[in-house]
């Protein structure tokens, strides 16, 4: 198939998402639906920490690592169950994901349209977040000292990475039923434990940090905090300060290379699968 | 009014969510796993912090107790919504039973389920986390925990009343409601933190003050209470029949709603 037929395919199930997501409602309500809910978790994890440490300039680094590792997480979050319910939805709830196969197109280069508009939304949530955190809680980041090169590399593999893992996930949720959410929250519960998104990851026990560096978002977190704090001391507190950032740019692009290859892998098995099975048109009241 | 008929629908309506729970183990597995994940980065961030160990228990209980706060939104709340879209709300409205009998049921069956997964959580997280709580009066600890659960599906039952009539808001507002929550009502430090305007308006949710009734009794003076546990047992109880009387009325008035604009059976709003 054209490298234009995916373009465009990519083109309209974006704005298919965009019009899924958004056409029910006024823009400004649809806004605090979309941003409220990651927003609060972000400031779930703020008060915590100034229960315990009773200011932010306490430990700024400390606070700096946390909050940039929560609102970034929210593209794990938001983008790769963005991707898995993508399945569910047109198999189960529209029942048009038979359409879907019958048409001329790549059902993965739809699924990644489709979670493109979760990544629009997200990142109007990170970018809000963090300007927050800047003018109400005292977030001590530069702007215009942000090593952006590096943040922009570790930002398109990292979205690539999380995008991979949600294809694998939706080729999953093609052979279950209500487990699929199970699945999807699971592993998402996991990356938040183990990629060291809210603390570094040196508190975990060694098995847990052993499964941290086996995460390619573990390296991808770690390279966002040290591109937005160049020289700020994030290498000293994440754990990973043994490995320059070329290291851990170069241990993203393996990983997420290796996750892609097993995405596709995962999501081909399943697909084989559910239309051997006659999954793709199973509905099962989720 | 039949009895009767009334309860055996309160116990039809309880009884595919008592067996749905023990029916199919591995969602018992997820029911279980999941919470034990967000609990144990909230603890580990905990001791990152270098916070008092009286903390980690905070978080065992508030992850516990989302279990409810999570079946009063998905399985109460937006559960009419839900019905609508499967074709079933009509054939409940056609039945000769009480409304609030159906919504009785719904509560029993998701009390029961989400009771599994709350004391799951709970012994797991005390046993992988070494969590110490110290009980100092049962007889209220009980009273509290009940009385929280009477409020908090009191409050689902009136949302449920509400989103009968929602297409895709009953699905943005069950979201809307937990992170958010989970925030102003403090499920994972004490709620006086907010300062006392937050914790007095964050009080209408009747969980904000059972979790820190309960953290006083568990932790004693560490979990720094927002009011005595005795006053806001008594807020519990008037939050409890306040939300089930409105729940009745407004399940009256939105059913009527639904019939004058025929939206009862409007689906894929």
């Amino acid at each position: 198939m054209a490298v234009s037929d995916h373009l465009r395919t990519l083109r309209h199930a974006t704005w298919l998402g965009w019009q899924m997501e958004s056409n029910w409602t006024r823009p400004w309500l649809f806004l605090i639906y979309s941003i409220a809910r990651p927003i609060a978790a972000t400031l779930i994890l703020v008060v915590m920490f100034l229960v315990v440490k009773q200011g932010v300039a306490t430990d700024p680094l400390l606070f700096s690592y946390t909050y940039l590792g929560s609102a970034f997480f929210m593209f794990v979050a938001q983008v790769m169950m963005g991707a898995t319910m993508v399945i569910m939805e047109d198999r189960e709830h529209y029942q048009t994901l038979r359409q879907l196969y019958i048409a001329p197109i790549s059902l993965r280069v739809y699924i990644i349209g489709r979670a493109m508009s979760k990544l629009v939304l997200t990142s109007m949530s990170v970018v809000i977040s963090i300007g927050f955190g800047i003018v109400v809680l005292g977030l001590p980041l530069d702007l215009a000292a942000v090593d952006w090169p590096l943040f922009t590399a570790a930002m398109v593999l990292g979205i690539g990475c999380i995008l991979a893992i949600g294809i694998a996930l939706a080729g999953i949720t093609f052979l279950t039923a209500k487990h699929s959410s199970g699945i999807n929250e699971g592993i998402g519960g996991a990356f938040y434990l183990f990629c060291g998104t809210l603390f570094p990851i040196t508190v975990l026990p060694a098995w847990g940090q052993a499964i941290g560096m086996a995460i390619p978002l573990t390296y991808w977190l770690e390279l966002v905090r040290r591109s937005l704090y160049p020289g700020g001391g994030m290498e000293s507190i994440g754990g990973l300060g043994q490995f320059s950032s070329p290291t851990l740019l170069l241990f993203l692009l393996v990983s997420s290379l290796a996750f892609l290859a097993a995405s596709t892998l995962i999501f081909r098995f399943a697909d084989r699968r559910a239309r051997q099975a006659g999954k793709v048109d199973m509905t099962t009241s989720y | 009014m039949n009895i009767s008929l009334n309860l055996r629908a309160a116990v039809g309506r309880a009884y595919p969510r008592i067996i749905g729970a023990l029916r199919e183990p591995s969602w018992t597995f997820f029911d279980v796993l999941l919470p034990l994940l967000g609990i144990a980065a909230y603890i580990f961030y905990y001791r990152a912090l270098g916070a008092d160990p009286s903390f980690e228990g905070f978080v065992v209980l508030g992850g516990a107790m989302t279990a409810f706060w999570l079946n009063v939104l998905w399985g109460m709340a937006s559960q009419f919504y839900w019905e609508k879209e499967t074709g079933n709300l009509q054939l409940f409205l056609v039945s000769p039973m009480s409304r609030m009998a159906l919504l009785a049921g719904m509560a029993m069956g998701g009390m029961f389920s989400a009771g599994v997964r709350a004391l799951s959580t709970l012994l797991l997280g005390i046993i992988i986390f070494n969590v110490h709580m110290m009980i100092a009066d049962p007889l209220l600890l009980v009273a509290v925990f009940l009385v929280t659960l009477a409020a908090i599906y009191g409050m689902g039952m009136m949302f449920a009343s509400l989103f009968m009539l929602y297409g895709r808001d009953a699905w943005n507002i069950s979201n809307l409601l937990q992170e958010p929550i989970y925030l102003v009502s403090g499920f994972y430090f004490p709620v006086r933190s907010l300062g006392p305007w937050v914790s007095a308006i964050a009080s209408i949710i009747p969980i904000t003050l059972g979790l820190d009734a309960m953290r006083q009794l568990l932790f004693g003076a560490q979990a720094q209470g927002f009011l005595p546990v005795t006053t806001e047992l008594m807020v519990l109880c008037v939050l409890a029949v306040v939300f089930l009387v409105l729940a009745r009325y407004a399940l009256r008035y939105m059913e009527e709603l639904g019939r004058k604009e025929g939206r009862l059976t409007l689906r894929w709003q």
